[in-house]
């Protein structure tokens, strides 16, 4: 059972696990913001980062909805909604990609 | 193997000579140049601003030369990809493959390319007489690494 709790002002407690997120390119732009560090609690996943997200409403719910084309970045790799997060990690979320 | 991400340009020339340099085995150096066009989905781009995910980028280019190294029989890769402000007909990206042959050089360029396209971090912003827009994701991009 993960309980997961996410403040806008961290307050850190024995278990909290902070997390760096980071919001690129169009990301950034349309969520008025390039970073910012959400502290969880239990055995937060990925998942719990986007539902906790998703629940500002808003741009982040729009911009985050089901089926939006969005990939998700652990510490620089692409991951999974179940990937577990530890204290430090860096989630990011990643519009679709446009180099070359 | 080499993967630079930067703002200034670069000399294809210079890079493909440094890459095969004193390697007699080489019988086969390809080469891709990315430019910037000045039309694109009929707006008139005056400028390109390349943004990326430093940290992410280096690692995401590394990866995807190794899985070329994997695939193909080649001998060295380097990649350059600019980032910041460009202009129509400034250079943004450069592979080069040394190879034996031809076949393994122009495949794993051209894979290089494919895989760079969907899977490495970077993101294009136009300015057009309209406005600033960020460019889309192409489906023909997705088709084209599917392929591999």
């Amino acid at each position: 059972m993960t309980s997961t709790t996410l403040a806008d002002n961290p307050s850190p407690t024995a278990t909290a696990v902070r997390v760096r997120v980071v919001y690129l390119a169009r990301l950034r732009e349309a969520l008025g913001r390039a970073d910012e560090t959400l502290v969880l609690e239990g055995q937060p996943r990925i998942a719990d980062v986007v539902d906790a997200l998703r629940a500002r409403g808003d741009a982040f719910a729009r911009e985050l909805a089901p089926g939006r084309a969005v990939r998700i970045a652990l510490n620089h790799a692409l991951a999974t909604p179940d990937s577990t997060l530890r204290d430090g990690d860096e989630v990011a979320f990643l519009p679709p990609v446009t180099g070359g | 193997m080499t993967v630079r991400v930067q703002s200034g340009d670069f000399d294809a020339g210079v890079e493909m000579a440094r890459l095969r340099a004193g390697d007699a085995r080489v019988g086969a150096v390809a080469t891709f140049v990315g430019t910037v066009r000045d039309m694109n989905d009929a707006s008139q781009v005056s400028t390109l601003t390349l943004e990326h995910y430093p940290g992410m980028t280096e690692k995401a280019l590394e990866d995807i030369v190794a899985q070329a190294r994997a695939r193909f029989d080649v001998y060295d890769v380097l990649i350059i990809h600019r980032v910041g402000e460009l202009k129509p007909t400034d250079q943004i990206v450069l592979v080069v493959v040394t190879s034996a042959h031809r076949g393994d050089a122009f495949d794993a360029c051209r894979f290089l390319m494919d895989y760079l396209k969907t899977r490495a971090p970077f993101w294009k912003k136009e300015q057009t007489p309209q406005g600033a827009r960020w460019v889309e994701a192409r489906a023909s991009d997705d088709e084209a690494a599917a392929r591999w």
